[in-house]
């Protein structure tokens, strides 16, 4: 665990607020003004289908979601995904969208809008690039999750594996157990909860955003430092975990906080031509 | 890339053959270059079984001499073997250029290895009470059928399917490798080591031979060597964390164990399900579901993290 000397106020680190895109959960099947893309399919989530893909393959898989978004159906259950690669990716439309099972590699990868239940644990890099929605994992994730999100909810019960949230930039990751090494590497924006514990180089070279963290910490990565928690950030972890029914072990309020330090070299606010002159 | 998996039956025995087959048939998408098991079978009493091959899968196709030849080396292992003293119990051919001996030998192995393996064109793949050493070109399906793996019986088994990145495809460097001398110990390795060389020379000071260029024979070598010095498996596995440098998760069986090792960076896959019963590894999810096609409870090993497993 690093020092705790700092004082992040000290240091000028609280210039992002709690506001904005990326604290917003974007789609509420409930809601009637949701943000949609003009080529998007018109659903009703009370027309409800179901299939098995024991037998599919992914594209197989992606292709009979396209075609029952198509056939404006809003609710779909996908039994027996069976940790495949590469299912349930770029879907740019509101859907609830339910798989009974596991998913292999880059599952739900670049969707924009959809509220995604895995019932069971997902591999590597999930929800890569995710702009908006929720995906709501039950069990364990794999390493890289939520690589580059940009928004939305990305929620895994469960332990996850290292480099959480790398090039994070934006939306909320939240994880009911523990994190790998490198979690929040080259983190941008965006806020990542984790109720257990995180690995070693913790929000390594992050450019900006917050972690929170429940559990010990192996230690902190080149320029993250500690930050002082605020109260309407306190408010916001309690609505935030509580939409999820989750809560760290600690107590929320002991939770601990952690941003970017800004003492690395892209921070220094020399143009290229003077760089090239201190090089 | 390559895929890697492992599985362990704890106090019973089972299918492997079949088992690692579907597994590793699953990873060919990391890896269509060559596929090796090494498959841990139910020992008979004091007798070794000794995979070896005479000749490359490619050297076949290069003339009419390559056949003579391998009947040439073949005899002269046999004259080797019975030179030494060796009492052979069967003799058996899984292609015209890989065999599978079963004897009983008293002497001492690194000696019976090293006279073989001074013939022009052999290489031993494995030597053990319970291990049974294959590899060739070509995905798991392919192999296996070549060498009859379906309804192999034993506890223990760990696979490789190989994307050949730094040295040739053949099966010299190809995985699983066997831990010479040592009887039943295999290693197989999905990654890049930087201080190959570094630690290659090392281990080429103190007496160990290599028979490729491939990093991932350096991590069996690093095994062997250590426990030649007496120290413990698992010991052996955290030290070889620190002191191989580079991305690397690799597998290690030995007669009753199987064990796990991932690097400080946890930068290479590998997703684990463990009951009482029976333990799965694999590079993908996707390998261990397909001998266990019902929801379980899987996870990712964290960085630097070692574990051995009884059989």
């Amino acid at each position: 665990m690093a020092s705790l000397d700092h004082k992040s106020h000290d240091m000028g680190l609280h210039a992002e607020q709690l506001a904005g895109r990326t604290q917003q959960r974007f789609f509420s099947a409930t809601e009637e003004e949701n943000f949609t893309y003009p080529w998007s399919h018109e659903v009703d989530f009370r027309l409800a289908e179901e299939f098995d893909a024991d037998t599919m393959t992914a594209t197989e898989i992606n292709l009979k979601i396209r075609e029952l978004m198509q056939n404006g159906v809003g609710t779909i259950t996908v039994r027996n995904p069976r940790a495949r690669h590469g299912v349930g990716v770029g879907i740019l439309n509101r859907l609830n969208l339910k798989f009974e099972g596991s998913l292999g590699y880059f599952g739900c990868g670049l969707v924009d809008g959809p509220n995604i239940h895995i019932t069971g644990r997902v591999g590597w890099s999930c929800a890569e690039n995710m702009m908006a929605g929720t995906v709501v994992i039950d069990h364990n994730a794999g390493s890289t999750f939520g690589a580059a999100i940009r928004g939305g909810d990305l929620v895994c019960r469960g332990d996850v594996g290292s480099r959480t949230g790398i090039d994070q930039k934006g939306g909320t990751i939240l994880i009911g157990g523990r994190t790998g090494a490198f979690s929040g590497f080259m983190m941008q924006r965006g806020r990542m909860i984790v109720c257990g514990d995180a690995g070693k180089n913790l929000g390594d070279s992050m450019y900006d955003g917050t972690i929170y963290v429940g559990g010990e910490v192996e230690d902190l990565g080149v320029d993250c430092v500690p930050g002082e928690m605020t109260d309407i950030e306190l408010d916001w972890l309690t609505a935030k975990l509580g939409m999820y029914d989750m809560e760290p072990a600690c107590g929320i309020a002991n939770m601990k906080k952690f941003v970017a330090g800004k003492q690395l070299w892209n921070y220094d606010n020399l143009e290229p031509s003077e760089k090239k002159l201190v090089l | 890339m390559c895929g890697i998996a492992g599985l362990i039956h704890r106090g019973s025995t089972a299918d492997i053959g079949s088992e690692m087959t579907s597994m590793l048939q699953s990873l060919k998408h990391r890896g269509p270059d060559s596929t090796g098991f090494a498959l841990y079978g139910i020992p008979e009493n004091n007798q070794h079984v000794m995979r070896f091959k005479v000749a490359e899968q490619e050297d076949m196709k290069s003339g009419f001499d390559i056949h003579r030849q391998v009947v040439e080396r073949q005899k002269e292992v046999d004259g080797r073997l019975e030179y030494l003293g060796v009492r052979m119990v069967e003799r058996g051919e899984a292609t015209a250029y890989s065999h599978r001996y079963i004897f009983s030998y008293d002497g001492d192995m690194r000696n019976l290895a090293d006279y073989v393996e001074d013939i022009e064109g052999v290489e031993i793949l494995s030597i053990g009470h319970g291990l049974e050493l294959v590899k060739d070109l070509g995905d798991a399906a392919t192999v296996s059928q070549q060498y009859d793996l379906d309804g192999f019986r034993g506890t223990h088994a760990i696979g490789h399917t190989r994307m050949a990145t730094e040295s040739d495809v053949d099966i010299r460097s190809a995985h699983p490798y066997w831990a010479y001398p040592f009887s039943d110990v295999s290693v197989v390795h999905n990654g890049q080591l930087t201080n190959y060389w570094t630690l290659r020379r090392e281990m080429e000071r103190r007496g160990h031979r290599f028979m490729s260029n491939c990093d991932s024979e350096l991590i069996a070598v690093y095994i062997a060597d250590r426990i030649g010095d007496g120290e413990d498996l698992e010991a052996a596995m955290v030290r070889s964390v620190d002191e191989l440098d580079g991305v690397f998760t690799y597998l290690v069986a030995t007669s009753d164990r199987l064990g796990m090792a991932k690097d400080v960076m946890a930068a290479k896959p590998m997703v684990l399900y463990e009951s009482d019963e029976f333990v799965g590894l694999a590079s993908e999810e996707v390998a261990i579901r397909s001998v266990f096609p019902k929801e379980i409870e899987t996870w990712d090993p964290y960085h630097g993290e070692v574990k051995v497993w009884q059989a």
